[in-house]
């Protein structure tokens, strides 16, 4: 039986849509057959980020109201073998599905995939509820910055009111530099003040920007600081125990060319 | 400018200090449905009932939340006035 994992932040722009594609490539390349599910009816990215927008037909929406069966409307992924879209709608609203139609629906995809990654909407209503009702685990992202650190503490606060969890942290955008000359909250900062449990760190990666623009995941490339992180936390995942890089301290440059090279084959 | 402050002796938390120091106060708030102000009128009433068993140093009263990971605890100081039994010298 898959595992859900829904992805959630609170804060809207801290990368909740690129995390979910990231982690959902990482995923697929260890081998896992995987879906991620758009909920964030109305703003739908994650097509975009994935490159997948010209291949929608059908759309989460279609599916909860049955007027498509699920098989129909799951997008293959165009990179990694094993990995899907479920496609949010663009023009409906939050409130065309309910709790309730999402658990039905990812207990239909748990019998098919090992991961059900969740892409929820920013806030903390009615979208993020639906999100979080098929969870049988929560990424909470935040970024190192006051706002998006207080919202994802509420967000934590409403996951456990709602019994949900294991409740898992992602900090992303974190820079060593900034964090060494005293200018960003560092990951123990972090820690201390959310009091979860870490599960990656995606260090700030002009990369991330760049692949978004073309659709390409940055987790497909282990030469990049980002797309190491993603892969890292995938491993983390499957259950391997795999170490956070410290403070500063990248692949040398000889390991990112192995990498790249790698990459590039 | 924080080389400055350095070399003038003067003590200055980094912005990064400080985003840790603003964010551990303002969840200790958020967690609980406390807010400063609710927080100072049970202060008030802890002071009456208190007074009722017991003299009291109302100037000195501390009420206050402290945070366990992600618990949190109202924390009431009230220290007693030394009454001629209790008092040592």
């Amino acid at each position: 039986m898959g595992k859900v994992i829904t992805i959630t932040s609170g804060k809207g722009g801290v990368g909740k849509t690129t995390a979910t594609a990231s982690l959902g490539v990482a995923l697929a390349m260890q081998g896992r057959k995987v879906v991620v599910v758009d909920t964030d009816i109305g703003l739908r990215n994650l097509d975009m980020i994935m490159g997948l927008e010209n291949r929608v037909v059908y759309n989460l929406v279609d599916v909860a109201e049955g007027s498509c069966p699920l098989s129909k409307a799951l997008v293959r992924d165009k990179h990694v073998s094993g990995l899907y879209l479920l496609p949010a709608a663009q023009t409906r609203y939050k409130e065309d599905i309910t709790p309730e139609d999402l658990v039905r629906i990812c207990d239909e995809l748990r019998k098919e995939f090992d991961f059900i990654l969740i892409d929820s909407p920013a806030g903390i209503e009615q979208g993020f509820r639906n999100a979080l009702a098929p969870a049988d685990e929560v990424l909470v992202i935040t970024t190192p910055e006051v706002a998006s650190v207080r919202d994802a503490d509420r967000v934590i606060g409403l996951v456990e009111t709602a019994d949900k969890g294991p409740i898992r942290l992602l900090i992303n955008r974190l820079d060593p530099a900034r964090v060494r000359h005293g200018e960003m909250l560092g990951q123990e900062d972090v820690i201390e003040v959310l009091a979860v449990e870490l599960m990656g760190i995606i260090p700030e990666d002009e990369e991330v920007l760049i692949c978004a623009n073309k659709g390409v995941s940055v987790a497909l490339n282990g030469g990049t600081p980002a797309g190491l992180a993603y892969q890292n936390i995938a491993r983390r995942f499957l259950g391997e125990s795999v170490p956070f890089t410290t403070l500063g301290k990248m692949p040398g440059l000889l390991e990112r060319l192995i990498r790249l090279i790698q990459f590039a084959s | 400018m924080r080389i400055l402050d350095r070399l003038l002796g003067r003590p200055r938390l980094s912005s990064r200090e400080i985003a840790k120091e603003r964010l551990q106060l303002v969840l200790t708030y958020d967690r609980t449905e406390l807010s400063p102000s609710l927080l100072e009128a049970l202060k008030g009433e802890l002071i009456d009932a208190t007074s009722k068993y017991v003299d009291i140093d109302k100037g000195e009263v501390k009420v206050t939340l402290a945070r366990e990971g992600r618990r949190s605890r109202v924390v009431a100081d009230i220290p007693l006035l030394s009454s001629q039994a209790g008092s040592s010298g």
